[in-house]
């Protein structure tokens, strides 16, 4: 068994016309058992950076309450946010410290940069950047959400469009993946709005 | 954690090895590694007559899986120096920038150009210094005052000086391609046209490798400063994914796409699967055709 199959998690991140959305499932298990259906996988570390965090949920939220440690340590410093690459860079650093004994954690970051342009980025367990222009995964369901995605996949789309490939993707993977699912938890930014949308699937 | 670090201060660098227990523990318990992303790959070095020329496919996998099909295998090191790595990702990434920062804290310090044998002797001890842990397998190229300078560099910290080198899965299928087709004084197109063959050989034999290949030519022009090299942009095989091929990939200021020659192949016709548009493809080196 994988460590990273202990707690099962699905994350993806799509990049649309000026704006981005990610989603996550909603299960949390301890392996077979389902222990809650509403678990909280995105955070949001300012108004237009988001990160997920897939894998072992108890590193998930350890990364997650250092990252927002330095996040704020940062604003005070700098009295501004954070932008989406510097943020990347600062995650894959704080994975790589533990080169040899790494959080068992996947992260997926989604930010607006300057000019407004959408910047999505994950990286492995141990902080190797992957940045990609279209799409990232990460989760258990991982494999079924990459063909899904790459089917589904057109640049350029705009909020609404983004958001419906978004959620037929996710929600046709975590189908396929029984460690993942019990709906789905959107959230689309645009350099205007962040709208955050719940998703109801099969639960099962 | 020890106790007088209660307020986590930020970490003055280096490796910490908090969750090692807690990991061993987990393994004990038959809790098996996640994957690392690795750069399966197939990278070469060539010196010609006016400098070096580095090449590298762009495919990542993580165990069987493609997690990046662009992604950059050529690091910057100094503006006259650059490296390619191979395996896992994170160390090859990291090796090369902690050593890049360095080569310019000692271009401030000594108000020289980086030598690629600084370069070498900084990459070798860091990789010693760890027994071969960290898993970076690299070929290091560059032009200093003391001409072209071609080094292959083992996770281990063991070096090589050649004037072609291959690393990584796919290195045996581009060094047949070397062994047979290199002969010293080779011209700038000679040189880029048998790096292309060599990855392609990589990429069309070497499970691990794939994608588009990506060329980096390291030149010396005249007395002044070295020319800066010339990132030749892609090439693409012709399997034709459904790319977003408009100068997909890296996205820095660093590539200078100049278009080789460009054709490209209809494989077939689907409904409601987006394909690549002609007009978008940016620039192909057709060397093999293909049927599917």
């Amino acid at each position: 068994m994988s460590i990273f199959e202990y707690n099962g998690s699905a994350l993806v991140a799509m990049v649309g016309k000026n704006c981005f959305a990610i989603a996550s499932d909603r299960r949390l298990g301890v392996q077979l058992q389902t222990i809650a259906t509403d678990f909280q996988r995105i955070h949001k570390i300012h108004d237009r950076l988001f990160i997920g965090l897939s894998g072992l949920a108890t590193d998930a939220q350890t990364l997650y309450q250092r990252l927002m440690f330095r996040h704020k340590l940062y604003q005070l410093r700098e009295e501004r946010d954070m932008k989406p690459e510097t943020f990347a860079s600062l995650v894959s650093a704080l994975l790589y410290e533990k080169r040899f004994g790494p959080y068992f954690c996947q992260p997926v970051i989604a930010g607006l940069s300057d000019d407004d342009k959408p910047f999505i980025c994950t990286t492995d367990s141990i902080g190797a950047k992957e940045l990609a222009k279209d799409f990232v995964v990460a989760g258990t369901a991982g494999d079924s959400l990459y063909g899904a995605c790459e089917a589904m996949f057109k640049p350029d789309m705009e909020p609404e469009e983004l958001f419906e490939t978004l959620s037929q993707a996710l929600l046709a993977s975590v189908d396929r993946d029984c460690l993942s699912g019990w709906g789905g938890h959107i959230y689309i930014v645009t350099p205007t709005e962040v709208k955050e949308c719940t998703l109801k699937g099969r639960m099962d | 954690m020890s106790s007088s670090s209660i307020v986590e201060a930020p970490p003055k660098g280096g490796f910490s090895f908090d969750l090692c227990k807690r990991n061993e523990m987990l393994s004990g318990k038959g809790v098996k590694h996640p994957n690392y992303r690795k750069t399966g790959t197939t990278i070469v070095g060539l010196i010609f007559q006016d400098g070096v020329i580095l090449g590298a496919d762009t495919r990542a996998t993580s165990g069987p899986i493609v997690c990046d099909k662009n992604c950059e295998k050529i690091h910057f090191m100094a503006p006259n120096i650059y490296c390619c790595g191979a395996g896992t990702a994170a160390d090859t990434e990291s090796v090369t920038d902690m050593v890049s920062s360095q080569l310019q804290l000692h271009r401030y310090h000594t108000g020289r150009e980086s030598r690629v044998i600084t370069a070498l002797t900084l990459l070798k001890k860091h990789l010693f210094n760890y027994q071969g842990h960290i898993s970076a397998a690299l070929v290091l190229g560059g032009v200093d005052c003391t001409g072209p300078h071609l080094h292959t560099i083992y996770p281990h910290g063991s070096t090589d000086t050649l004037p072609f080198a291959t690393m990584g899965s796919g290195s045996l299928a581009a060094m047949a391609v070397f062994e047979s087709k290199y002969k010293e004084g080779l011209n700038k197109e000679e040189g880029i046209k048998l790096v292309t063959e060599a990855i392609c050989s990589g990429i069309f034999n070497d499970l691990g490798s794939g994608s588009n290949v990506d060329v980096c030519v390291i030149t010396k022009v005249g007395k002044l400063l070295p020319d800066i090299f010339q990132f030749l942009g892609r090439s693409f095989s012709l399997y034709q994914f459904n790319f977003v091929l408009n100068g997909y990939g890296t996205g820095g200021k660093r590539i200078h796409e100049k278009p080789l020659k460009t054709q490209s192949t209809h494989i077939r016709q689907c409904e409601g699967i987006h394909l690549p548009q002609e007009d978008r493809l940016v620039s192909l080196s057709l060397l093999k055709q293909i049927s599917i």
